[in-house]
């Protein structure tokens, strides 16, 4: 299959990749852009492991091709952490004890970044049906409703 | 300062916070080749040919293996439970002669790219003449091959006078209890990637995991080469459960062509080959009785199982249908018991263990048994199970059974006693007065408990090397796996105390085959048990030695000397303290030099078990069940374990949690199911239902400290499997409180489907399973 340029701008930085229009934005980030922290759990958007933010909206990169995503501004887990100083939402997974094998984890982080971004206040129904988008496999969810709850409860910094 | 027993925030979470985490596919090698796997898309089959060469044709496909190809390698053969009869019934790498499941490797693409490899593997047509398939293992014997029937192997566990028993019964309680298919499935599907440096002879091995030395040396057998000449590397794993890290086809088939085509090669299954390929797990048809007296005491258990092991019999061999049989009594009594295991062969994915493998099956099948024997005798669940636990003093306990090559010993345990602290922290009399006043305003809601005892700690070994050096830094080399459970944090924590010095200056390896002689792995619930107990051992000899050096290099008595926080000190305070840093550089004996850290002082030891440990656990669970939908709404989980030793509690919690939601599915959501022509319809997420955070409540977690081991110096018990143990009995038994009918509540998962036959009293729903 032909091969195109692209150029996708990701955590602000910006990269210049030429790949088969076929490819997912998911493979594109890991084997292209090198950020590999976007992890494929199912290849059929369920588990939601590769959750990154296209404008500020939570995508499935697994179900969007990354020709789609020219022009986008596109935030992966790479993304989150200022040098090694993680940042309130990654502490608060740290110190609630969110996560075990961490294969879900930067999934659930991009997808709680948007809810902390886009809806700070919301009931923990409400909360729940939304971190219901992802699968985790190891912490039975009670630690992640926490560590989200935690931000939501105070304000952010 | 203590670490042990504090909620001490994980080291191992920095790198995975910030998606700098190391697991299979991240890795990736120059040059490497990409393999895809051709799988069979029929259930059973005469394999009569294979056309690659349209896919050998295609640019940047470098080969295409068959049965052909591999021809010299053997079967994968079996790591624990070992019976001779199921030796035929090992897998090969690549089919030979025959097709037996769906999802079965065919052959093998090795191509530039992954997509290439994917569309070159599009290209690869065997031909199979269709035989017919074997569906359901309590169904009468079908074919595996032209000599060979379907039922592998018998195993029985037995003792005292069963027929006797049933003989003089007061009561007999018969039931018929299936549990379907499920697996582990865990987040980061299977993953290899494997390197041959010809010039040092050396097959080098990244995305291992579980048990990484046992693989080791399995591999090289197969391979026919030396042990030394292969290692393993593991990184980050997403995620173990039974099913990861046992050698399957692919891996060897991953080593082999790294050998043979002198490329790297990667391999990273999707999820739809995760749910046909890897090990599936449960699947058992139980038809078992009890014999009881007027008081609810059970004097004795007759079952009969038939354990559906799918294609071929795995690494695992009879593990989990002889830990179905051995574990089966749980904390009672039951002066007599017999259980037949029938380990039969289907058409089905093959089959291995799952967390709490035999357990999940058999605390479903006795709890449910305790629940209807109050039924029929008209009492309290919770007197039934107190006329018949085993008492303290009755402590160990020898259960006159076998497992996995121990004897069923259980060391401790004060079952009543934990029973108690769950029914006061619910106060159950309320609980029950509130469900019932309920069930009155015509809701469906029932109470359901489920009390088990679990295995942990697997020996027969573990052996750990410390090696301080010059700075003050601590490696803690050990044999074990991380599966994501915690092991660096809770070996520091360990290994701080035993040594008195901070744990940040310690760091935990584990999985890295080039680094230490032997190792066994991260299963059972054995690590913190076993490593920690080896971890334990090694940290209090290294601190003699340190001690030791210190009395000589300042010529004190050691009755004088004390250890605080990394310094050595004197009770003479015009003595020098010395940090261990100062010991080490000062001191000129018992030095090794290694790499580029300088001088080390090494120890190695090691702990040594024949005897597992029963750490034991009750679950209770309010269940609601939806009229119109026939939806089940789990209210309220309660969990009371006894670990014996908690090392990090905010650890073992996330343990219990983790493995109620895993429970939960296996209760309620999770089955692989087949058609009639045994093709599987299960092969995707949105078909093999996982619990999102909308079905799973929080969770109440009791942890108690009450019955220390009694066979490791630190009186640690697992607390790995006892979350998932106890869910599918407490969630089937509040169902049957629930529905309160004469419909027997007898087949896991209660997907919609069953309990809407539950609710329309038609009987047992298990029809498909019926043993005939």
């Amino acid at each position: 299959m032909k091969k195109v340029d692209i150029k996708l701008v990701v955590n602000n930085s910006e990269y210049e990749i030429n790949l088969e229009p076929r490819r997912t934005l998911a493979d594109a980030l890991r084997e292209n852009c090198n950020l590999t922290g976007t992890h494929l759990g199912c290849e059929h958007g369920v588990c939601g492991a590769c959750t990154v933010l296209v404008n500020n909206q939570p995508v499935r990169s697994c179900l969007m091709l990354a020709v789609q995503a020219e022009g986008a501004t596109i935030r992966t887990v790479e993304g989150l952490a200022n040098g090694d100083k993680l940042n309130d939402l990654q502490k608060a997974f740290w110190e609630h004890h969110a996560l075990q094998c961490g294969f879900c984890t930067p999934g659930f982080l991009m997808l709680a970044t948007s809810i902390i971004e886009n809806k700070p206040n919301i009931s923990e129904e409400e909360l729940r049906n939304i971190l219901a988008s992802n699968l985790c496999r190891c912490t039975g969810y009670q630690n992640i409703v926490d560590a989200v709850k935690s931000l939501q409860e105070k304000p952010r910094e | 300062m203590n670490y042990v027993g504090r909620s001490v925030l994980r080291v191992e979470d920095l790198p995975l916070l910030q998606g700098a985490g190391n697991f299979a596919g991240d890795i990736s090698l120059s040059n490497q080749l990409f393999m895809r796997i051709v799988r069979s898309s029929l259930a059973f089959g005469r394999l009569v040919s294979i056309e690659t060469e349209m896919a050998e044709e295609m640019p940047g496909v470098k080969a295409v293996w068959t049965r052909d190809d591999v021809g010299s390698i053997g079967p994968i053969d079996f790591r624990q439970v070992r019976i001779e009869s199921l030796l035929d019934y090992r897998q090969f790498i690549l089919a030979k002669d025959f097709v037996r499941y769906v999802g079965e490797p065919v052959a093998a693409v090795f191509a530039e790219d992954p997509y290439l490899a994917e569309d070159a593997a599009e290209m690869v047509f065997p031909d199979i003449e269709e035989l017919t398939p074997t569906v359901d293992a309590a169904h009468p014997e079908g074919k595996f091959d032209d000599v060979l029937g379907t039922e592998a192997a018998l195993i029985e566990k037995s003792y005292g006078e069963v027929e006797t028993a049933f003989q003089d019964a007061h009561h007999v309680v018969e039931m018929e209890l299936a549990v379907g298919r499920q697996s582990g499935s865990p987040l980061e599907t299977r993953g290899l990637i494997a390197n041959y440096k010809k010039d040092e002879d050396l097959l080098e091995v990244y995305g291992a995991s579980k048990i990484p030395h046992i693989n080791r040396d399995s591999l090289a057998k197969l391979l026919s080469i030396q042990s030394e000449r292969i290692h393993l590397y593991e990184g980050h794993v997403g995620g173990g459960f039974g099913i990861r890290g046992e050698i399957y086809p692919e891996d060897v088939l991953v080593c082999l062509a790294a050998i043979r085509l002198q490329q790297p090669i990667k391999w990273i299954e999707d999820r739809r080959e995760h749910l046909i390929a890897a090990n599936q797990s449960r699947g058992q048809v139980h038809k078992v009785r009890a014999a009881v007296d007027q008081k609810g005491f059970i004097t004795g258990i007759d079952d009969e199982f038939w354990a559906d092991q799918g294609a071929y019999v795995r690494t695992h061999a009879a593990t989990v249908p002889e830990l179905t049989a051995s574990m089966l009594p749980g904390p009672y009594i039951v002066p007599s018991y017999r259980s037949v295991g029938h380990i039969r062969l289907t058409n089905k994915t093959p089959a291995g263990t799952y967390r709490a493998p035999g357990r999940f099956e058999g605390t479903f099948v006795r709890e449910r048994l305790i629940d209807e024997i109050a039924k029929q005798l008209k009492m309290d669940p919770v007197d039934v199970r107190r006329a018949n636990f085993i008492p303290p003093q009755a402590m160990p306990f020898d259960r006159k059974l076998d497992a996995i090559g121990t004897n069923v010993v259980y060391d401790s345990g004060l079952y009543e006693s934990l029973l108690n602290k769950l029914l006061e922290h619910v106060d159950y009399a309320a609980l029950r007065q509130e469900i019932d006043a309920r069930r009155l305003k015509d809701e469906q809601v029932g109470l359901g408990l489920a009390y088990f005892v679990e295995k942990s700690g697997l020996g027969p070994f573990d052996d750990v090397l410390l090696e301080l050096d010059e700075t003050g830094a601590l490696e803690v080399i050990t044999g074990t796996a991380s599966v994501g459970q915690g092991v660096e944090t809770i070996l520091a924590q360990i290994c701080a105390d035993a040594l008195s010095i901070c744990f940040d200056k310690i760091t935990v390896i584990h999985g890295q085959t080039n680094r230490i002689t032997r190792g066994m792995g991260a299963f059972a619930s054995r690590v913190s048990v076993m490593t920690g107990s080896a971890v334990h051992i090694a940290a209090n000899q290294l601190k003699n030695r340190i001690l030791n050096l210190y009395c000589e290099m300042v010529k004190v008595d050691p009755d004088n000397v004390i250890i605080d926080n990394g310094v050595v000190q004197c009770n003479d305070s015009t003595i020098k303290h010395m940090t261990f840093s100062e010991i080490v550089k000062e001191a000129s004996v018992e030095i090794t030099k290694t790499g580029d850290r300088g001088k080390v002082l090494s120890v190695q030891s090691e702990f040594n078990t024949s005897h597992m440990t029963y750490p034991y656990g009750v679950h209770l669970v309010v269940a609601k069940i939806d009229k119109e939908t026939a939806m089940v709404i789990l209210e309220r989980i309660v969990v009371a374990y006894d670990v014996g030793r908690s090392i990090n509690p905010l650890l073992v919690k996330g343990q219990i949690v983790g493995g109620v939601a895993q429970g939960i599915g296996g209760a309620l959501l999770e089955e692989f199911i087949y058609d009639e022509g045994v093709q599987p319809l299960a092969t995707s997420f949105m078909d093999y239902l996982m619990p999102t955070v909308t079905e799973v409540p929080n969770v109440e977690v009791i942890i108690r400290e009450d019955a220390p081991s009694e066979t490791n110096p630190l009186g640690i018990k697992g607390a790995g499997e006892g979350g998932i143990t106890g869910v599918g009995g407490a969630v089937a038994n509040a169902i049957s409180d629930a529905l309160d009918s004469t419909a027997v509540v007898n087949h896991l998962p209660l997907s919609p489907n069953r309990v809407y036959d539950l609710l329309k009293d038609k009987g047992p729903v298990a029809e498909e399973s019926k043993v005939q």
